[in-house]
């Protein structure tokens, strides 16, 4: 599954500075049904957190009814360069991550 | 008889602005019937969700595939230059076959006849995602096909299509787009129903889908049945509307509710 992070490529210490991801996933709420009427088994991303060098700065409990390649942003403060990194996880257990540097200036 | 001349023109260009089905200062996109949200996200050059199959277009465009080894990039190379504009063309006559063909099926016919590899199924991640890649490299030039020699009788097809009524509600496409656009129908705004944003990410569909989907989706809301993919009275609508939108700049991907 593919995703997209976006975070200034620079930025002053103690700046405040977004940080936004896409993600490609289906987010099947589990409540529809198929062509037959059998149940489409839920499979939604359950669990996003966020690390900056290593510190957990966003988490999120996803469940049913987000949409379909979810689009999240949150403000972060720029505190040293490094990555900032997503993981993420879904209930068929399929882990993703992705990450982006940032060079942070005194 | 200088006077004479003038008034000969004059005519000929009325009769050219005449070729047109919505005179071209009335010619909206489909994103101008849009909420403020849906086109501020296709606008959005990161969160557009579209922008996911344009990426992953963009590694399969490199990747060498079939009996040939060959990537698209081998014989087009750079699609940021070699493809620019190509979409604004299509549908187009294919010179060897003689066949219409809409991106979907150039793609495909380069497949099979240069690389030597399976053709990608219609609506699969691999198609919509070339299929966006190579329509993105024309954002914002005009749509602009050709209805002449071979293209002709296809384009004549498509716009009867176009104006026949079908289905349990006994519609055509006109009913709506032509003589009804700008009105409510429902919670939504009739468009003009013009293709220049394909493939299109869907909030409906919570995925990208192809103009092929769309037409479906048109027959399926008036109750009409819906043509397999890949038949050519689609091929026939799709000349006819993106002639009809001729002059709109692409949005690929856009962003439709």
């Amino acid at each position: 599954m593919a995703a997209r992070v976006q975070v200034p490529a620079k930025a002053k210490k103690g700046e405040i500075v977004e940080v936004r991801i896409l993600i490609q996933h289906p987010m099947e709420t589990g409540y529809r049904l198929d062509d037959v009427g059998h149940p489409i088994k839920r499979n939604v991303i359950t669990l996003l957190s966020c690390r900056y060098n290593g510190v957990e700065v966003f988490r999120a409990d996803l469940s049913s009814g987000i949409a379909a390649n979810p689009y999240i942003q949150f403000y972060t403060v720029a505190d040293r360069s490094g990555e900032i990194e997503f993981t993420w996880i879904d209930d068929e257990g399929k882990p993703g991550s992705e990450r982006q540097s940032i060079e942070v200036a005194a | 008889m200088r006077r004479l001349a003038l008034a000969a023109l004059l005519v000929a260009a009325a009769a050219a602005a005449q070729e047109r089905a919505i005179p071209l200062e009335k010619l909206k996109s489909g994103s101008t019937f849009l909420g403020d949200d849906l086109r501020s996200l296709q606008d959005d050059d990161f969160a557009n969700p579209g922008l996911l199959w344009v990426e992953r277009g963009e590694k399969l465009w490199s990747e060498p595939a079939g009996r040939t080894k060959q990537s698209c990039a081998s014989c087009h190379q750079d699609a940021r230059s070699t493809m620019r504009g190509v979409a604004a063309r299509y549908p187009k006559i294919d010179a060897e076959s003689g066949r219409l063909l809409d991106l979907e099926g150039r793609i495909n016919l380069c497949r099979a006849r240069r690389m030597g590899a399976e053709p990608f199924k219609y609506e699969s991640e691999e198609l919509l995602a070339l299929t966006a890649y190579v329509a993105r490299q024309s954002k914002g030039m005009p749509m602009d096909v050709s209805i002449r020699g071979a293209a002709r009788p296809r384009f004549d097809a498509g716009e009867k299509a176009y104006h026949l009524r079908r289905g349990q509600m006994n519609l055509s496409c006109a009913h709506c787009h032509e003589a009804n656009w700008g009105k409510r129908l429902l919670s939504e705004t009739i468009s003009q129903g013009h293709p220049n944003g394909y493939p299109v990410y869907r909030m409906e569909w919570q995925t990208l889908g192809s103009l092929e989907r769309r037409l479906r989706a048109c027959l399926s809301g008036i109750r009409a049945e819906m043509l397999p993919y890949g038949s050519p009275e689609y091929l026939d609508l799709e000349l006819y509307l993106a002639w009809r939108a001729q002059g709109l700049p692409i949005e690929t991907p856009g962003v439709r509710r």
